[in-house]
């Protein structure tokens, strides 16, 4: 379904035209709507956006490139994004890294077999001080070691085995 | 005694009720009673400065704004970007009320139209949340039309960023806003002119910490706040502590308390017993890096004496490394931060980082000469200064003065 005239998020977005002094300036919030429709930035999104704020494509899809968060291409069902920033490599967030790459059996970047988990690092999320952590599907989950990452794991493959389970 | 993280110290002083029953929106009276002008300058006397790393004293650069433009704007920098920093998270998260209260003084003594919080991206749920906040301020008649019967009208929205560290500066943060790329503008007009703000309208852009000391300052007046801290640097500052300490995390304390209080006192000295400090970043991964010597450790966290010591205080994100830990490894570290951060609009911090970043990987890998020790020492010389906003400089920083600090960690990998 699109986002255009899908009752889903009509008034979201015009929450978001109407906060802005310009159509422009909700080029942000929009991109983060397509990606919850589609699971990422797709050319049907970016369309889509561009359509709404009478901009052209191209124009959406640098600003989609340029930010971190915005996913350019398909990614497994959880997102997990590991902080390998200073603070949490002193923690160890490296070898934490490493080992839950290999845990997956997934590369950086890549998506697991089953299609429910893509592994990459991000820099700093804020979270400093409760290094290990990461990000999945952009919620903090900190204080991690191998053990609480087991169970995190073995929940959300459960989660994904329930019918009809959104996106995280 | 917090100002700031009043959350440690009142239960849910998140909730409006509570947040009011204990002092909240009694500085906005105040405020609201008062001229603009008389506002902006009992914040120019509080000798407040900003907390997001600059120093910039925030009364001043209130007064900056052309009071007779019909257009003016408040922009909130909540995008708590830099390595090492946590502490404008924990003020949303716990006490969302006072930075609400403070971005509104703030609007009210630059006579502001609207106030736009910019939240990284990852803190979607603080924004959620600030939202809220902000809804039942409408429903009290403190946010939007006749503020507090005032006749003062002022909206407050949140705005998120999608992950990008360089928004965290002020002119990138202001084209990101507008739906441009996060890139830097070139200054002048400054965002306090008109032409040079948001929607080319003279704005404000203040950090988190920094606004949520207004309410404070309002309420309990100049002279209270400047009784805490030193005369150059007043007030309380909350000091992020991450790496090798006992006790990592948020603390609040005056400008002023030493660094050896700081990691000793309050986060409980060296992670391990037997591994003594090394060495830290006092202004996470963009700040001249210092060894912790005992000199150091007795100096006060304020933004004077941190120059004397050859470094800033800045955001106060006190990156903690023990001697275990080769500061080769920690500027490779920072490095490939910058690099991934650099914009790509000025070319000395575009092709800069990414030369640092391929000689440092060498250098680790064993394959560099004490050649390419000096040659990342000269890159990085020749960024600083050179580009449009600072980024440039924080990534010469870890470079610079971890060889000058520590030229043994960078020979150990080049001699044969």
């Amino acid at each position: 379904m699109a986002i255009m005239g899908n009752p889903k998020y009509e008034a979201r977005i015009n929450q978001h035209l109407a906060k802005y002094e310009t159509k422009r300036s909700a080029v942000m919030p929009l991109l983060f709507i397509a990606q919850e429709e589609y699971g990422w930035v797709n050319p049907d999104g970016i369309n889509e956006v561009a359509q709404i704020l009478n901009l052209d494509p191209t124009q959406v899809k640098s600003i989609a490139g340029f930010y971190t968060m915005y996913s350019e291409k398909p990614k497994g069902k959880y997102w997990l994004q590991v902080c390998t920033d200073l603070p949490c490599a002193l923690k160890g967030a490296d070898e934490f890294h490493a080992w839950l790459k290999e845990e997956l059996g997934v590369q950086e970047g890549g998506t697991s077999g089953d299609g429910l988990f893509t592994v990459d690092h991000v820099m700093c999320l804020a979270a400093c001080d409760k290094a290990p952590m990461m990000q999945c599907n952009f919620r903090y989950v900190e204080n991690l070691d191998q053990d609480k990452t087991r169970e995190l794991l073995a929940m959300w493959r459960a989660e994904a085995a329930q019918p009809d389970n959104g996106r995280g | 005694m917090h100002i700031l993280l009043r959350g440690r110290d009142i239960k849910n002083i998140k909730q409006f009720d509570v947040y009011e029953k204990h002092g909240g929106f009694a500085g906005m009276k105040k405020a609201l009673a008062m001229e603009p002008a008389e506002v902006i300058d009992v914040v120019k006397a509080s000798g407040l400065r900003g907390r997001g790393g600059a120093g910039f004293p925030t009364g001043v650069k209130w007064s900056f704004i052309p009071q007779q433009e019909p257009v003016k704007f408040v922009t909130v920098n909540a995008d708590e970007s830099e390595t090492g920093t946590f502490k404008d998270r924990e003020i949303m998260e716990e006490n969302p009320y006072q930075l609400i209260e403070g971005s509104l003084i703030c609007a009210y003594a630059i006579q502001a139209k609207a106030v736009y919080i910019y939240l990284r991206g990852e803190f979607w749920d603080i924004g959620d949340q600030l939202d809220e906040c902000i809804e039942a301020l409408r429903e009290k008649g403190y946010v939007g039309k006749n503020i507090m019967g005032a006749g003062y009208d002022c909206e407050v929205y949140t705005h998120l960023g999608a992950g990008a560290y360089i928004c965290g500066e002020e002119s990138a943060l202001l084209n990101s806003l507008e739906g441009y790329l996060g890139q830097p503008r070139v200054r002048p007009p400054f965002p306090a002119q008109k032409g040079g703000g948001l929607y080319k309208e003279a704005t404000v852009v203040n950090n988190v910490e920094t606004l949520a000391n207004v309410p404070f300052i309002l309420s309990e007046g100049a002279d209270a706040f400047k009784a805490i801290g030193t005369e150059q640097s007043t007030g309380n500052k909350i000091y992020c502590v991450s790496g090798h300490v006992k006790r990592p995390g948020n603390y609040e304390l005056p400008m002023g308390a030493t660094f050896r209080q700081l990691l000793y006192e309050q986060a409980g000295g060296p992670l391990h017993d037997d591994r003594p400090f090394k060495a830290m970043l006092p202004s996470g991964g963009s700040g001249p890096m210092v060894p912790l010597t005992d000199e150091v450790l007795d100096t006060p966290m304020s933004y004077e004496d941190c120059a004397n010591i050859g470094t800033i205080i800045g955001s106060a994100s006190i990156i903690v490394m023990d001697e275990t830990v080769d500061m080769t490894w920690v500027a490779s570290k920072v490095t490939k931060f910058f690099k991934h951060e650099s914009c790509g609009k000025c070319t000395p911090c575009r092709e800069g980082t990414y030369w640092l970043d391929k000689v440092i990987d060498r250098i680790l890998d064993g394959r560099g000469t004490p050649d390419d020790v000096k040659r990342i020492a000269d890159v990085a010389e020749n960024m600083a200064g050179t580009t449009l906003c600072a980024l440039g400089d924080f990534a010469a920083n870890p470079i610079i003065h971890t060889i000058r600090h520590f030229p043994d960690d960078f020979a150990q990998h080049v001699q044969a």
